[in-house]
Order: structure tokens, then sequence, then C-alpha cells
């Protein structure tokens, strides 16, 4: 590992690192989004072979998501490889954050007087504390749905329920859409910023890179802000 | 016009420094940023208290000597301009402006608006030039330079070494400047031989002086009195990047 | 003062085999021998830096000093046109005799032909060795270099990069410059200010002080051979296309300690400038004289002519240039055009809020080129000018009028490029160089870089090699004399405590060199400004007032300083102007005109360099001559009809 560390000593290395690991944390969140959408799937879903009545195809989802790569891997055997695999890119990601930033504030030990004034987007300003306003929605988020604890009569393995349950709250709602909105910027910059930390810049393909950050940001943000909506507004229900 | 200025003084790198007010009257338009300065130190003199010490020296915009911060902005609010060719035009009336010098830990602060800006010779010392001994070069004609290399070549070889791109920068970065030099010889046949190494040595320069990173704001090319692109800062992680991976490894030559 | 005789070296042999003749006499420093010299070089301009990576790339010590932050800053980085190379790549017959023939010509038959046919030789070098450092000339599309004819030449010789050819060429030598820093072989000393070279009793260059501009330490540094790149005077005349920090200091001080200053009243005039908008007037801003191929220059027939410049009709208008020279018309040479523009504002025909222009109208270009080919061509000059005056030109001419721009007076150098000091050499603009009375456009840049590069690394060995073994000692009588010398001047300036600020003296001096020596002199004038600049010089050392103490960073004491040695010089310029009664180039004597208003010439009483000797302050200064023989471009009337 040493080439890692090598590359990481150095400020481009941490970046390109970040932005690997975005990359990663980024396809996590299309396909998340890609599955949260079986919530409007109507009808229910019956496993080739079964004879019951069958289930909500969000909760077959949820499902197949414990199973996969069965039998050739015991059960919840593929879920764990990609939750280690996220957590690790979310603690990369995270650290070299948290580094980079002590750096900024090492690079400039006075403050402007003045503040210095702000000429390009508010999305890369926002990139930091939208970072952390996602951190902790992400453990909310976990506890929501996964662990189970913050949710009102969690049933595991009901997705749909939970869903439900917890979204008819509207605070939680509104929370919710806060944060897939901080998401929507950080995901704006980041995605075009990732581009220049590893350095794919060409001419022929630049000005597809604003429009790539544009287009992915709003379709994960209005996907995921639809949820909570359809909830309050009872499109979804129980 | 008449303007209340409020600008940095400091004695010396040791001195703590404030900012104190002025009053400058009758500030003609066509004057330039500089030349405003000028009439200011004119009247402390007379005064006898110090005048404000600046950075300036060709007055064109092509030295690179002046720049500070006009109200948060690096050479003040009109783009692709530097200090020296800011004309008073720009402003009007009664206009309240906080002048202070670039602040970054790697360009200590000398006296008022004057920083050391030596790290960035440092940077071109590890890499930033090709190996060629007096005497030592071929015909030139031997190596063609397609004439669209040789453009953006000079795109980004036209850093004039200003640090308004560090000064702007919220990390405090100087990844612009340091990109604009790699790119600049990078993307010539000539120095092609010494590539990677330059890209190696003269992002980890960059670091050891105490710059920030580059989180891809763009500041500085909203600054950048030469409006150079930060598409050389992509270029220069791709060559570092690239560098890195077929390096394994090794640390590169230190130079 | 014993008189000193001139011994110019010039090597025997046919001019083209001048310089390859006298390379092969010269004596060599064995390669394990080179460390154990030092050499100082003062400044990092184009001439400095190249010489100063081209010493350490051979493996001498090298100490390099700039009063700049940065070795980047000098001043070289202004030039905008081009350098010239008789490269032929046009294949339209240019050549080395070619170049060396027209810089001859375009020097008005003042400069010494062996140094102008080797600048000619080495100037194929520089580009080679330029293009190998990475410098982005202009290409064509089949990659190949770009030439560009400049400033009225019948040959494409010039190549450039863009608008900032100086720029590009002076990172190139900043950049091997910073290459040795880094291996260790140049020590860089930035902010530091040479204020006076240390001579021994033998008359050599052994060293010199300079003050830290930070601290203010004076300190010591010795060496076995002292190169001055330090630039040209131009800001004698306070406003200039200079840098403000341009200065004769160290060249100056050097005269002092008995180098001889040659040809100092030879200045350029550059026609082509922003006129001054005011009183607050830092500095002027060079507009490339490329405008000249398509501008037109006319003043109104009629003073005081109220209209705008659009509502003036043909009629009404005098399109001088074209008028007076027919053939040549609005690209006449920069010293012609220069005379002709003062002339018609002297008249009163000025335009402009201050009457101090002429206009350089592209009305008729716009029209048979269209907006967008004069886009091309001036974009970013129309740009600049937008900038600094606020005005279009594209809808509004130009105003422009002449300014300082170059000064081809100097140090007096041998072809080896030292002065009658042993051991001290001037390169550059530094030096008398080889412009004689009038220098072409895009050769400034060539010849700093023939210097640094192609010919000092050669010629210092030479010297050198002699003085094997010979150790460097800062705790020598001299070095201590000189340094409390120094120090005592600073002190002398720090405690006058009187009222008036460098810069007001600075420009009071200006406007009267500029008034009594600029475009035109005449006898009366010279005669006038020698009582005025002594007085005024008077004035200074009695009344002038720095805020601030002297072990500090205090520009203030720096600019003090460079005025004190403007004075001095200013005097000498006018002596030298009044001395040399004919005309030349960039010199004019009015009393000294052809019938149509020329330079006139004077080869029988004139065709020598004067290299004037420094006799104290307030005393006449010793003139002795160089006498200059052309064998191979015999001396004509130059003719722009």
């Amino acid at each position: 590992m040493s080439w890692f560390s090598a590359l990481y000593r150095s400020a481009v290395g941490k970046k390109a690192v970040m932005a690997v690991t975005g990359i990663i944390l980024f396809g996590f969140i299309v396909l998340h989004l890609i599955g949260n959408l079986k919530l409007y799937e109507p009808g229910l879903y019956k496993a080739p072979g079964e004879t019951g009545p069958g289930v909500r195809y969000i909760n077959a989802y949820g499902l197949f998501l414990r199973h996969v790569g069965e039998p050739a891997l015991p059960a919840y055997g593929a879920l764990w490889i990609f939750r280690i695999v996220l957590l690790v890119a979310v603690i990369l990601h995270i650290w070299a954050a948290w580094q980079l930033t002590l750096m900024s504030r090492a690079a400039r030990p006075r403050a402007y007087a003045s503040r210095p004034k702000i000429h390009t987007t508010y999305a890369s300003r926002t990139l930091r504390w939208g970072g952390v306003i996602i951190l902790l929605f992400v453990i909310y988020h976990l506890l929501d749905f996964t662990a189970g604890t913050v949710n009102p009569g969690f049933v595991e393995g009901d997705v749909y329920r939970n869903v439900v349950a917890s979204f008819s709250r509207w605070y939680v709602s509104l929370f919710y859409i806060l944060a897939q909105m901080a998401l929507g910027l950080h995901l704006y910059h980041g995605l075009w910023s990732l581009f220049q930390s590893l350095g794919w810049n060409h001419p022929r393909f630049n000005h597809w890179r604003s429009g790539f950050a544009h287009a992915f940001a709003w379709i994960i943000t209005i996907g995921n802000v639809s949820f909570p909506l359809a909830v309050l507004t009872g499109l979804v229900h129980k | 016009m008449n303007l209340t200025l409020h600008v940095w003084r400091q004695k010396g790198p040791a001195d703590e420094g404030r900012m104190v007010q002025y009053e400058v009257k009758d500030v003609s338009e066509h004057a330039s940023f500089l030349e405003m300065l000028d009439v200011l130190n004119q009247q402390l003199i007379g005064r006898g208290e110090e005048p404000v010490a600046f950075e300036h020296d060709c007055r064109e915009g092509i030295c690179g000597s002046c720049g500070f911060m006009i109200n948060g902005d690096a050479h003040g609010p009109m783009p692709g301009t530097t200090v020296c060719q800011l004309h008073m035009r720009h402003f009007k009336d009664g206009d309240v402006l906080h002048i202070e010098p670039w602040r970054s830990r790697a360009f200590p602060v000398l006296k008022d608006l004057v920083v050391d800006r030596g790290a960035f010779d440092r940077i071109i010392q590890a890499g930033g030039f090709i190996s060629v001994a007096t005497g030592e070069a071929p015909e030139a004609n031997l190596i063609p330079v397609p004439k669209p290399v040789a453009d953006r070549a000079m795109d980004a070889a036209q850093c004039i070494g200003c640090g308004a791109c560090v000064a702007q920068c919220p990390n405090g970065a100087a990844s612009l400047f340091t990109s604009a030099k790699v790119s600049h010889l990078n993307l010539l046949p000539q120095g092609q031989p010494e590539r990677f190494d330059r890209a190696l040595s003269m992002v980890e320069a960059m670091d050891r002086e105490g710059f920030g990173y580059c989180s891809n704001h763009a500041e500085c090319e909203a600054v950048c009195p030469k409006e150079i692109s930060i598409d050389f800062i992509a270029r220069m992680n791709r060559d570092y990047l690239k560098a890195k991976a077929q390096r394994g490894m090794k640390t590169p030559l230190q130079t | 003062m014993a008189t000193t005789t001139l011994d110019s070296r010039i090597p025997p042999g046919p001019i083209e085999h001048k310089w390859d003749e006298h390379k092969g006499h010269l004596k060599l420093v064995n390669p394990n021998n080179k460390r154990k010299f030092t050499i100082l070089v003062v400044g990092s301009g184009l001439a400095g830096a190249s010489a100063a990576a081209s010493f350490a790339e051979l493996g001498y010590e090298v100490r390099c000093f700039c009063f700049q932050d940065s070795p980047r800053r000098a001043h070289s980085i202004a030039a905008q046109g081009g350098i010239n190379a008789a490269k032929n790549y046009h294949n339209d017959g240019d050549s080395v005799f070619r170049l060396f023939y027209d810089t001859v010509k375009g020097g008005d038959f003042r400069s010494r032909e062996a140094n102008v046919y080797r600048l000619a030789q080495v100037s194929l070098n520089i580009i080679d060795q330029c293009a190998a450092q990475g410098v982005p000339f202009a290409r064509e599309y089949g990659g190949l270099l770009d030439n560009r004819s400049f400033g009225g030449a019948q040959v494409s010789r010039t190549f450039y990069a863009r608008g900032q050819t100086g720029q590009q060429l002076l990172l190139g030598a900043y950049q091997a410059l910073e290459k040795e820093i880094a291996s260790g072989k140049v020590r860089m000393f930035p902010r530091a200010e040479m204020l006076d070279v240390v001579i021994d009793g033998r008359g050599r260059a052994v060293g010199i002080i300079t003050r830290d501009m930070v601290t203010g330490k004076i300190d010591r540094h010795a060496g076995h051979a002292v190169v001055l790149a330090t630039g040209g005077y131009s800001n004698v005349y306070y406003l200039s296309t200079n840098a403000k920090g341009s200065n004769v200091t160290a060249a100056w001080r050097a005269h002092r300690r008995g180098a001889l200053f040659a040809n100092p009243c030879y200045t350029q005039i550059h026609p082509t400038c922003i006129p001054a908008s005011g009183d607050y007037q830092s500095k002027l801003t060079l507009m490339s004289e490329s405008l000249r191929n398509d501008g037109r220059v006319w003043v109104p027939k009629q003073p005081d002519d109220k209209r705008r410049p659009d509502q003036i009709p043909e009629p009404d208008r005098d399109y001088f240039l074209e008028r007076r020279y027919p053939s040549f018309g609005n690209l006449v040479p920069r010293d012609v055009a220069a005379r002709n523009i003062k002339h018609v504002v002297d008249e009163g025909l000025g335009v402009g809020p201050q009457k101090n222009g002429v206009y350089l109208d592209f009305a008729d270009a716009i029209q048979r080129l269209g907006r967008k080919a004069i886009e091309e061509r001036y974009g970013n000059l129309f740009a600049m000018y937008e900038k600094i005056t606020g005005e279009d030109p594209y809808v509004v001419p130009m105003r422009i009028y002449p300014a300082p721009h170059y000064t081809m007076g100097g140090l007096w150098v041998d072809y080896n490029l030292m002065t009658n000091l042993t051991g001290l050499y001037a390169l550059g603009e530094a030096n008398f160089s080889d412009h004689g009375a009038n220098r072409l456009g895009a050769s400034a840049l060539m010849q700093g870089l023939a210097d640094g590069y192609f010919v000092i690394p050669y010629t210092i060995g030479d010297y050198l090699s002699g003085h094997l073994g010979e150790k460097l000692s800062t705790e020598t009588d001299d070095f201590r004399r000189t340094e409390a010398e120094v120090q005592e001047r600073v002190n002398r300036l720090i405690s006058i405590k009187g009222t008036r600020s460098a810069d007001s003296f600075h420009r009071e001096l200006g406007r009267i060199v500029w008034e009594y020596c600029g475009i035109a002199r005449n006898a009366a004038g010279l005669q006038k400004a020698l009582q005025l600049i002594p007085a005024l010089r008077e004035e200074f050392w009695s009344n002038l007032r720095i805020v601030g103490g002297p072990d500090q960073l205090n520009q203030e004491l720096e600019l003090a300083g460079r005025v004190a040695d403007f004075f001095e010089l200013a005097e000498l310029m006018c002596v030298d102007a009044l001395d040399r009664d004919e005309s030349c180039g960039g010199h004019l004597r009015e009393e000294h005109q052809t019938p149509d208003g020329e330079a006139q010439r004077d080869d029988e009483h004139f065709q020598f360099v004067s290299a004037w000797q420094w006799n104290g302050v307030g005393k006449t200064p010793t003139r002795i001559t160089e006498p200059l023989e052309f064998e191979y471009v015999k001396p004509t009337q130059r003719s722009y009809k």
C-alpha cells in the first residue's frame, strides 16, 4: 500500500481519492434511487413458482438484496461486501475532506478583513457543510430504515410500510427533503469537480462535464424528494 | 471623486498590523489605481507619515509585481486586469475601499501590501524548466510544434506570477500558477522528456510551500489577470496521477 | 585622473571571420577549475538571467542580484513586438549580412561594425536556444516557426510570441536560471540593490556592495568578475515606457568608480505611446509599433478645432506623415515619426483634453478590411488602449504621443563586453551596445540574449583564466572603504529631512530633461538645462524628505538613491548632447538638419563614440573618443521620402 500512501500524501492525491470514492458513492446513490423507484411499482411481485399473493415490489427488491449471490455466497454476503466497500469509501471520502480542510485552514492563517467575493457558484462553497448535513442524514437514514430504531413500529423486511410510516411525519419528510437538496448541490459540484481532480479534461467533452453534473444532480434530487412528497400527498399510502 | 480607503498597514514581518483609514480627495477618474495610491502617498509624505508600501514595477500589467485585494477582489473588480491597469473610472465618488495584501501562509507579509512570493520561484525550481544548457539546442525548426499546441502552451505560459489565484482561492491553493507552468512545458514536444518528473516535483513543491488544495471552485480563473483557464489544473492533475501510476512506489527525485 | 586610452580589442581579419577567429584564440578555464571562480551578475533581465544561467551551466559559481522580488519581473518582460534573427526561413533574401547592414544603417552609422556583425551571427543560435527551452513562439500551420516583418524591415525576420515576446523570452531565461539556483550553482539575491562596485588598488572590479531591501542591511559580495546587466536609463525622463523601478544606479556607480559612460545622449523616443492624462501620471504605456501598419496619423488643420474627430471632414485634416514622406508615409522610422509628432503638437495642433497627442486613426482600415480583420490584428492592443483611456478605438481614433523607450548609450565596453575597468562587464541595454544612435525594432531582445547566452560565456573565461587561484575576501580595505561610503550616502539621504519627496524632484528633473534633451535638442536649451539641473540637484541634497528609517523596507529611500544618480546622469546627457554638434539617429540637434528637416550627420567630425570619464560632482567630465570605421557599410544619408 505504500504507493497509496505516497499518492495520498499530496493534495492532488487526496483529491483523486475523494474523486474515486465520490464516484463509488455516486454509483450507490444512482442504484439506490433505481431501487427506491419500486415504491411506485403498482401491484405485487410474485417470484417464479410462488403461489401466494406475492409481495410489494420494493419489499421483493429488499429481499433480493439480502439474498443476492446465494448460494455461492451466504445470505447477506453480497450485501455486506457492498456495505464494506461503501463504508470504506465513505471513511476515505470524509477523512480526505477533513485533512484537506485542515490544510486549507493552515494555508491562510490570517483571514481577510473584507471577505473575498464569490465569483463562481455557491454550490462549491456549500460542499463542506453540505457534506456534514449529508453525513448526519445518512446516520438518521440508517437508524430509520436499516436498524429501525427511530422508525415508528419498524417491521424488518417491509420496506414499503417503513417508508410510509416514516414519511407520514411532516418534519421527517422536511428534514429528508432538505438533506436531498444538500445532496443535490454536493453532487452538482462533486460530479463536475471529479473530472478536474482526475484530470479528465479534453476540449471535446469539457462542455459535457457541466451538463452531466447538472443532469444527475437534478435527477437524483427530484427522484429522492419525490418519495416523501408522494407519501405526504397520499400518492403512496398504506 | 473622493474616496475613503481602509488600508492594511504593517511595519514589518513581525508587526501585528491593522487597517488604517485614509481620505483621498479629488481623484481623477483617468488615474490608475496605483496612481491614486501615489497621490495618497505624496500626501502622507507631506504630513511626515510613512507612505503605504506596495509592490509595482512595469505598470502595464505584465511584470506581475503588483496586486492586492480591493473589497474582497484580487486586483479589484475588473476581470482580466491587474491593479496597475485598473482605472478609477470604475469607481464612484464616495466609495469605501478596503485594501489588503494577499493572504497566504506561503506569502508572508513584509510590509503593508508587500508580500514575499519566493514560494513561486521555488516551485519553478522544482521542475518548471526544460533542461537544455546554452549551446545544446538543435536547429529551431527541427522540432515542429503544431500550431494549436503552441497556442495552447502560450495560453498557459502567459501567467505573470502575481499570486492573485492564491489570494482569491478559498483554500489558498497555488494550483492555477503551478498548473500553468506544468502545462506550458508539458504540452510542448520539447517538454516531453521531463514531463512526468516535472509534474511530480512541482506538485509536491506546491504542498511543501504550504499552499492549500484545489477544490475546483474556479475563483482563481475568475480573478486571473491573464484569464488562465482551470483546464490546466485538470491537465496537471492528470500528468501527476499518470506519473504516480507509472512510477508506482518510487518517490520523485528531490530537486 | 590619468587619461584612459580605449582599446576596443576588435579582432583582425574579415568581418565574417572575426568572431570565430576570436573565439578560437580566447583563453579557456579548465572545467575542473571553473568552480573556483565566482561571478557576480547584477540584474536578471534577458542579459543577466541568460548570462547567470550560462555561467552556472559551465561550472562557475554565480551570485545573481535583482531589485525585484523575483528575477522573473525584470523589465525585459514588457517587450511586446519580437526578436530578430537572420534565419531567412521565409526565403525572402535575409542573411546575416543583411541583418548586420540594416542594424548599422538603422543606427545611423554610430555603432561598431564588428560588434553588430557578431550580433547578427549569433541571432541564429538565440532562436534555437529559446525554442529548445520551450518558448512558445508563434507557429505556422505546418508547425514551423512563424515570422513577421517589423518596424519597416523589408524582410520577415521577427520571431514573436503573441504580443508578449519579451515575457516569454525572459521566462525562458528565468527558468534556466531557476534550474541552476536549484542545483546550487547560482545563489539568487532578490530584493537586493547594488549600490556600489568595489575596485581594488590595481583598478580591478573585485566585488559589489548591496542593500537588502527588506532589512536595509548593507552587504559585501566578492567575485572574480562583476557583470552588470542592469538595463537602460529612460527613467531619467520620469515619464517613460520603462518600469517604475528601472534605474541607472548600478551603471552610474560603476561610472563614478572609473567606468566610462558612452554616448549618453543617444536615447530612443518611441512614437506610439498613450499620451499623459494628468499630473498624477506615473508612467507611459507603449502601443506596439505595428499599429502604424494600418493606422493613419493626423491632426486637425485648425488649432482648437472643437469638433469630434469623426466630424472633421477630410479637407480639414492634416495627414502630416503621409504629406511629408509620400513613400514611407506612416511607416517612417521611430525617430522620424516621433520628431514630426512633437513638431505638430508644439505648433498647437495637438488633440485630446491636454492637447498633447495626435490621432492614430483606423477608420479607413476598418472600412477597407472590416472590423473583424482589425480585431484579429490588434484586438489585444485595442483592448489595452480602452482599459487605460476608457475610449473605444474602433469608434474614436486613438491618441498617441512619443515617449522615452530605450537608451542606446551606456557603459563603454570592448569587443569582449568588458568595460575599461578590468573584470567589470556590461551587457544588454546597460552597455553602449550595438545600436549606434538609434535601435531598430525587435533588436533589443536579440542583443540582450546575444550578450548573455553567446558572447560573455566565451569572453569571460579569457579574463578569468589569468586569475586562477586568487582567493576572494570581503575583508579588505577596498571593501571596508566602499561599504562605509555607501553607508554614509544612505545616512546622508535619510538625514536631509527637508520638505520635498524624491518623486517630486524626479518629476521636475524629468520635465527638464524632456524639454531640453528629449526628441529634439539645441545648444541654447542644453546650456539652460545644464544650469537648471545642478540647481535642482542642490535643492535635492538640501531639501529631500524621506520618511522612515534605513533599516527597513523603505521605497522612498530606494527611489531617492536612484533619483540622486539620475541627476548626475542627466547632466552628463546634456553635456554629451551639447558636445555632439551634429544630428544622428535619435539625437536630433535642431541646428543640424537637412533642408527637409532630417537629421544631418557630420561624419567628418563626429564619427566616433564619446566615452565620458567621471571627474566628480559638478565637474566637467573628460571625453575620450573611440573612432568608428565603416569598411562594409558605407555611411549614407538616410532618406524616407
